[in-house]
């Protein structure tokens, strides 16, 4: 390893591909609930850039701040959350942040839509899909006919797998798979160029789960919209994500695309929680998971905030601050003073395949 | 990190089981019946048999709405089964104070099953008041035995904490010590770690198999993940709308599923190491529990259903190794008619014939 590593940018750890821009870019975003002396850091600096296409997982366990992240890059974030530094971009040319309730109103859906954990509860219980679907179109579509859009919302339901006739039933008439589905279709209604999908399976059965990943899937290669996935399962994103964003204690620790984060994984935080998942084939082995819990972030630990629970930890890793990403090439990014270039790096984090415990 | 043996013997065969169900049914009423006819009930357990042996973790998979909960709640004498038995140490349980303190159950959200106005010291010396177990010994110091047995160290941080003072996983950690404050035979585990975060669950995990290993103790480990069954697990049963489908050792269950349901599982199961997306076994969902399908409850959604599929219920076949599944297709001795397989479908999973296109998904 010779000399220090630069510090990823978002555009640096996933380069563009030729001819096609980030279709949001977030760099340095801060975001805190709460107010001064008090306040929870619940995002940290983040950088990261979806492009038109691509299946973007955010890994991380509860409170790590995925959700929080994905409700500030779309300004859904309410009080007492504050988004406190940072640039959000869509396109390249809309600044996110600073855009006004009515361009957000123009975007929303039309461009970014979100798919929500608790599909239970982000329908209505006493109107019909039907109605439901003609909401979105009569406020997004004001001058689209009636006939149009009942056309267009069974049509909807029908890509989704779920037969247009169902379009008269009341939510509580579907099973929470159809249910997380009928989300699924609405959220396509407009044709998106952006899906936020926060935790969408996470309620259902494997068997269901799988259903509605396939389809989402060969709607995302029929369509070609982005999606920016949060799951806490690790081994569900390293099967269907292109690229993988590992959160802890509000800020990302690795970057890069899935398959290699799952193989050689360079940051001792994704490397713990891929061994925290016991395989489905080989013998059986011990295995050993993460020591400790997440931190409180009312009172993180002093510098990085994964030195107390990693294994790998020495004496620069509470006296220096958070290690910013350093970029590691090939589209890659750990947070890790391991990775800085000037440290000896452990093999099981070396970028090597096939080390991993 | 060196690949080890499993230590648990988990054998039904060595002796008596702890804790045994035998024929297990339980009917949950959802229509009251006038004049004694049209009453309606969820089918929700159908002649469940299962032992639990000593010195060994049995797990119990399934899907939501499959009879898993249910079933643990009846082994733990909670609710009462419409008919069948639960026998420990091969005699009839009598619910009551001295079958708790041989069976306990450990729920699946800390959150809730903790009290938030009471310490940890009081919720672990609450069950040792109460079944006298005292002997004389100073209470704080049992509690400190319990929580050393927990891996919550040192016990001194954490006997005053109340539990909104505690993560996830020391919370869970303490539910199981107050199961093992009556030194239980059978700890009962209901989803213990699904409400916990990805890196501490196989803390818990390991602690069940510390427990297991070192205290003998017999445990049923009720999971949806069937990853962590196959890591955790001696045996394993796989239960379907209120049925055992399969069961039988962890790893040869896992790697040669035997049952048609047991293949859609797996072929659902997240594993990053497959080399190419999985195509699901079956579809559709699982079938509404007031009016079973007749015959195997599997029939409506499995891709080799045969005609005797929708007339009998399949008994268990005995397999290799204390495997065993209950599917016709390891039967050898059907007629042709009975093995004539249904419209749409071929032995060999080719599905889609109309009953697979209209097969979607139906509400519970």
């Amino acid at each position: 390893m010779s000399g220090q590593r630069t510090v990823a940018q978002g555009t640096l750890a996933t380069p563009d591909p030729p001819g096609a821009g980030a279709l949001i870019e977030v760099a340095g975003l801060h975001v805190d609930y709460g107010f001064g002396q008090d306040a929870v850091h619940a995002v940290v600096d983040v950088d990261f850039s979806l492009h038109r296409g691509e299946v973007l997982g955010l890994a991380g366990e509860s409170g790590s701040g995925k959700s929080t992240l994905a409700y500030a890059v779309t300004r859904l974030l309410g009080p007492p959350g504050l988004i406190t530094a940072g640039q959000v971009r869509f396109r390249g040319s809309v600044d996110m942040l600073s855009a006004t309730e009515h361009e957000l109103r123009g975007l929303r859906w039309n461009d970014i839509a979100v798919v929500l954990q608790a599909s239970m509860n982000a329908l209505n219980p006493v109107s019909r899909i039907g109605a439901q679907f003609a909401d979105v179109l009569h406020a997004h579509r004001p001058r689209m006919s009636r006939a149009a859009m009942r056309k267009r919302s069974g049509e909807l339901l029908e890509m989704v797998g779920i037969p247009a006739d169902r379009l008269r039933s009341y939510p509580h008439e579907l099973s929470g798979g159809m249910r997380q589905r009928v989300l699924i279709a609405m959220a396509l209604a407009l044709d998106p160029a952006v899906v936020i999908m926060d935790e969408p399976t996470t309620a259902l059965d494997v068997v269901t789960q799988r259903e509605i990943l396939q389809e989402l899937t060969a709607l995302r290669d029929r369509l070609n919209f982005a999606v920016l996935f949060i799951s806490h399962d690790l081994s569900l994103l390293v099967e269907i994500a292109d690229s993988i964003a590992v959160m802890y204690a509000g800020r990302l620790v690795e970057l890069g695309p899935a398959g290699d984060v799952y193989r050689a994984p360079r940051h001792p935080y994704s490397l713990g929680l891929l061994g925290s998942f016991p395989p489905m084939h080989g013998p059986h082995k011990r295995m050993q998971g993460i020591p400790g819990s997440p931190p409180d972030l009312r009172t993180p630990p002093a510098g990085c905030a994964f030195n107390p629970r990693c294994r790998y930890a020495f004496d620069r890793c509470d006296a220096d601050p958070h290690p910013p990403l350093f970029a590691l090439g090939d589209g890659r990014a750990a947070a890790c003073w391991l990775q800085d270039g000037t440290e000896t790096v452990p093999e099981a984090l070396a970028g090597k395949t096939g080390v991993r415990p | 990190m060196t690949t080890t043996e499993r230590t648990g013997t988990g054998r039904v065969d060595g002796g008596v089981p702890v804790l045994e169900a035998r024929s297990l049914v339980k009917y949950f009423p959802v229509r009251r019946a006038r004049f004694g006819v049209g009453g309606s009930a969820v089918h929700a357990v159908e002649d469940v048999t299962l032992a639990l042996p000593e010195s060994g973790i049995t797990a119990v998979v399934g899907e939501s709405g499959s009879g898993k909960s249910t079933l643990a709640r009846m082994l733990a004498q909670l609710i009462k089964p419409t008919s069948g038995s639960v026998l420990l140490d091969g005699k009839p349980a009598v619910p009551g104070r001295s079958y708790a303190r041989a069976v306990q159950l450990v729920l699946q959200d800390p959150f809730e099953s903790l009290n938030p106005v009471h310490s940890v010291r009081y919720h672990l010396a609450r069950p040792l008041q109460v079944h006298g177990l005292t002997g004389g010994a100073s209470l704080d110091g049992l509690v400190t035995e319990l929580l050393e047995r927990v891996s919550l160290t040192p016990a001194d941080e954490f006997i005053a904490k109340l539990p909104h003072e505690l993560s996830g996983g020391q919370r869970q950690r303490v539910a199981i010590a107050r199961a093992l404050a009556v030194r239980p035979r059978v700890l009962l585990a209901d989803e213990p770690v699904s409400m916990l975060d990805v890196s501490i669950r196989l803390g818990l995990l390991n602690l069940l198999a510390d427990l297991r290993d070192r205290d003998g103790l017999a445990v049923l480990y009720v999971t949806h993940d069937i990853a962590s069954a196959r890591y955790l697990a001696d045996q394993i049963a796989v239960m379907y709308a209120g049925q055992v489908v399969e069961s039988g050792p962890a790893a040869p269950l896992t790697d040669e599923p035997a049952h048609p349901y047991t293949q859609l599982l797996l072929s659902a199961a997240p594993d990053p190491d497959r080399p190419t997306p999985p195509t699901l076994a079956a579809q559709g969902a699982p079938p509404n529990l007031t009016r079973p399908p007749s015959g195997c409850r599997f029939h409506p959604r499995c891709p080799h259903a045969m005609t005797v599929c929708t007339q009998t219920a399949p008994p268990a076949f005995a397999l290799t190794g204390g495997h065993s599944s209950a599917c016709w297709l390891h039967a050898r001795d059907l007629t042709a008619a009975q093995s004539q397989p249904l419209q749409g479908r071929g032995r060999g999973g080719q599905d889609d014939g109309p009953q697979q296109a209209t097969a979607k998904e139906t509400p519970a």
